[in-house]
């Protein structure tokens, strides 16, 4: 006899099995179409020689061995971790101290954080013109024309004044900079829905037990936090490793290889010199990359949970 | 319940008998494009068109190019090109539609009548579509797109800027260039200005030196792996780069500067010459009517040898060659390159058009670019194109001697290495 607590295995006729098939069957096609066949697809080509058009030749690991000794591949790795870094610090830190100011009692609480989720919403296109605008180095009648260092030169600075974009030194960290500036209204209202959550009883009594707020802040925000930071974390490492309409709107197609990404590689193999196969063996090791440090972040995420 | 699962089944047979449906002959002829500026014109012409004959020409734009090849590629892959479609890619990609079986040969129709329509285009226009006896792509040899428009790039310059700094006439030599960039500089003037944040731009500037210096034999001799980049004349034409860039002849920012930037820049009138295309007269025109410049050729370093300018076909159309129409579609682009839509188009959009006997209503400007038609070249027609990885390293390597990182011998080392690991990854699929 069957004991009640046990789960009871409910067998279908074969029509209502064929029902339920028939109901799950646009998601299982949807899934299969626009994810599962481009994945495969993906990882076909990236076996194949192919210029996108005509016959296709198989050519098995060739393209991962030759990508392994492209040096402007990994270099333009090198760049996207560079700007990945500068967004995990400076764009996050931004993120989560506008998100502790606009958790409190401020005034305008409300059109601040409209303002401050603008950048994120705007095209990158348009973020690109506009701080073309601002990085220009050119000028007309011995006035700057770029906004930058027109101020710089008003502020009784000109020594400071720059050709921003088209200096190797200054060119990366400008891209990292303006997408950091895009960025980090995603992190800002992530961080700020998360600070809402936590119950403000823990506040008060840290603070009937002595603790200041520095002390509060590390022992109660920050381990309340650490999921959402971890998503924010994640996020901005997905998001920054896959820039590129930002750097093609700001320096077209790059100063020298100083400003290439691992996307504008992969676009440059696939349209520049049409290596579709070349292009898609880029894109896997990228993607493995991706996974790899997802699910790094994910792991120590949990583990800092336990502990 | 049983009504609703016949639904189901129902809609989902009739979805997956649409796919892949092959295309049924109409009185409508589906044209894909990616001329923005001409759009209008485009389909003022369609609508008369529709007028004269009854059909109707459905005019679909995908902007901007990049994603109109890209969307051009998809369509041939899933079979489902419209009648008439335009390859944006270069000439071994145009080699590759054709050979798919998806570009229908025109030369018959160029022929006909004693060759009327091929007599009617600029052949330099042709050239960009037809495919020699012998070429390098293994295609037969005839004609298979129709431009609609010629263009060439040039040097133009600021009238007024130039006037400033006390300059008569634009240089003839790469002397009297340095010569009045260095009377502009003087003046407070920039000298030039031009998108080399875009490729093309710079490996057409570079392209025309290397014409001029050594002779175009010499550089497809290159081209073959028989003349090194190493080569002296190769060290001159990078130094080209070097001299205009220590005399500071170049905007500030200009090699990450893209086209329309530096269009701005010379219709603002922030620098006195750029190095730009005939359908700059256009941009200009909507930028600042006011704006007083003229056109010539880039100044000469080598008399001994001819400056060749970039040019050719500006756009040209293909002919499905799987179309049911594609009757429809040859007949309709014989009436887009007559002469009288050509002045349309040309009046309308202030490019160059195709067809000769058009010519005559152009302005000055225009006047002036359609001078060098005849004599122009372009990698279209080159009998070989360099490997698209060299040219990288070319490219990358000019952007570097202009913000002086490195100098032209570096250059031309770096660009010879990758020309020989090119060479011997080629010599090894051959094997």
């Amino acid at each position: 006899m069957t004991s009640f607590m046990e789960p009871r295995v409910v067998s279908l006729k074969p029509l209502d099995a064929f029902k339920n098939f028939l109901f799950v069957l646009p998601a299982v096609l949807i899934f299969s179409i626009f994810y599962i066949y481009p994945f495969i697809e993906l990882i076909r080509l990236s076996l194949h020689q192919w210029q996108g058009i005509g016959p296709m030749a198989f050519v098995g690991l060739q393209n991962f061995k030759e990508l392994a000794s492209d040096q402007v591949w990994w270099q333009s790795m090198g760049h996207a971790f560079y700007i990945t870094i500068i967004a995990l610090t400076f764009q996050n830190a931004l993120a989560f101290s506008l998100a502790l100011a606009c958790d409190r009692e401020i005034r305008l609480k409300r059109f601040y954080r409209v303002v401050f989720f603008i950048p994120p919403v705007l095209s990158e296109v348009v973020v690109g013109i506009v701080w073309n605008w601002i990085l220009n180095a050119g000028t007309q009648n011995g006035q700057n024309i770029g906004l930058l260092n027109h101020f710089l030169v008003q502020s009784g600075l000109p020594n400071l004044v720059h050709n921003w974009l088209s200096d190797p030194k200054t060119a990366l960290t400008c891209i990292a900079i303006v997408h950091s500036w895009k960025g980090f209204g995603w992190g800002f209202i992530l961080l700020l829905a998360g600070l809402q959550t936590i119950d403000r009883q823990l506040y008060e009594a840290a603070k009937v037990d002595g603790a200041g707020s520095w002390s509060t802040f590390w022992n109660v925000t920050i381990p309340m936090m650490l999921p959402v930071i971890m998503v924010v974390v994640i996020l901005t490492i997905l998001g920054s490793m896959q820039v590129f309409v930002l750097i093609l709107s700001l320096v077209n197609q790059g100063l020298v290889y100083h400003t290439e990404v691992p996307v504008t590689r992969i676009l440059w193999s696939m349209s520049g010199t049409n290596q579709f196969g070349y292009a898609c063996a880029q894109a896997v090791i990228l993607g493995i990359i991706l996974v790899i440090v997802s699910f790094t972040l994910k792991k120590l995420s949990n583990y800092m949970k336990q502990a | 319940m049983k009504k609703l699962l016949t639904w189901l089944c129902c809609a989902f047979l009739v979805a997956m008998s649409g796919c892949g449906q092959p295309q049924k002959a109409s009185n409508q002829i589906e044209v894909w494009h990616w001329m923005t500026d001409r759009q209008e014109a485009l389909e003022f012409l369609a609508q008369q068109y529709e007028k004269e004959t009854g059909i109707k020409v459905k005019l679909e734009l995908f902007a901007p190019s990049d994603a109109y090849s890209q969307k051009v590629i998809a369509a041939a892959q899933a079979n489902v090109l419209p009648d008439i479609y335009g390859i944006l890619d270069k000439k071994a990609i145009f080699a590759s539609f054709i050979k798919a079986g998806y570009v229908a040969d025109l030369t018959p129709e160029f022929k006909a009548d004693n060759g009327a329509w091929e007599k009617a285009i600029f052949p330099k226009a042709l050239d960009n579509n037809r495919f020699v006896e012998g070429n390098v792509d293994g295609i037969g040899p005839g004609i298979y797109g129709v431009p609609i428009d010629v263009t060439n790039i040039q040097l133009v310059y600021n009238r007024n800027l130039l006037k400033k700094a006390g300059i008569i006439k634009p240089p003839q030599t790469f002397d009297e260039f340095l010569a009045q960039i260095g009377a502009l500089k003087r003046v407070g003037v920039t000298p030039f200005v031009s998108g080399f944040g875009e490729m093309w731009l710079l490996d057409c500037f570079v392209s025309n030196y290397a014409f001029n210096i050594m002779g175009e034999n010499k550089v497809f001799a290159t081209f073959r792996g028989e003349v090194p980049y190493t080569d002296p004349d190769w060290i001159k034409v990078f130094g080209v780069f070097q001299t205009l860039a220590k005399k500071g002849a170049f905007i500030e920012g200009i090699v990450t500067k893209g086209n329309k930037y530096a269009e701005q820049d010379f219709a603002l009138e922030r620098a006195a010459f750029a190095f730009n295309g005939s359908w700059c007269v256009n941009v200009y025109h909507d930028m600042n009517p006011a704006l007083d410049y003229g056109v010539t050729a880039l100044p000469v370093m080598n008399p001994a040898k001819p400056m060749k300018m970039w040019g050719g076909a500006g756009s040209s159309f293909v002919v499905n060659n799987n179309s049911t129409n594609k009757d429809k579609a040859i007949v309709f682009l014989k009436w887009l390159t007559a002469k009288e839509q050509q002045s349309i188009l040309a009046e309308k959009t202030n490019n160059l058009p195709a067809n000769r006997a058009a010519m005559s209503s152009l302005s000055k400007v225009l006047a002036d670019f359609a001078k060098i038609v005849d004599s122009t070249t372009h990698p279209a027609i080159w009998p070989l194109n360099e490997d698209p990885l060299v040219v990288e390293a070319f490219d990358k390597g000019i952007q570097a001697i202009i913000i002086g990182e490195a100098t032209p011998e570096k250059v031309a080392k770096d660009v010879q290495q990758v020309k020989e690991h090119q060479m011997g990854k080629k010599a090894q699929r051959s094997l």
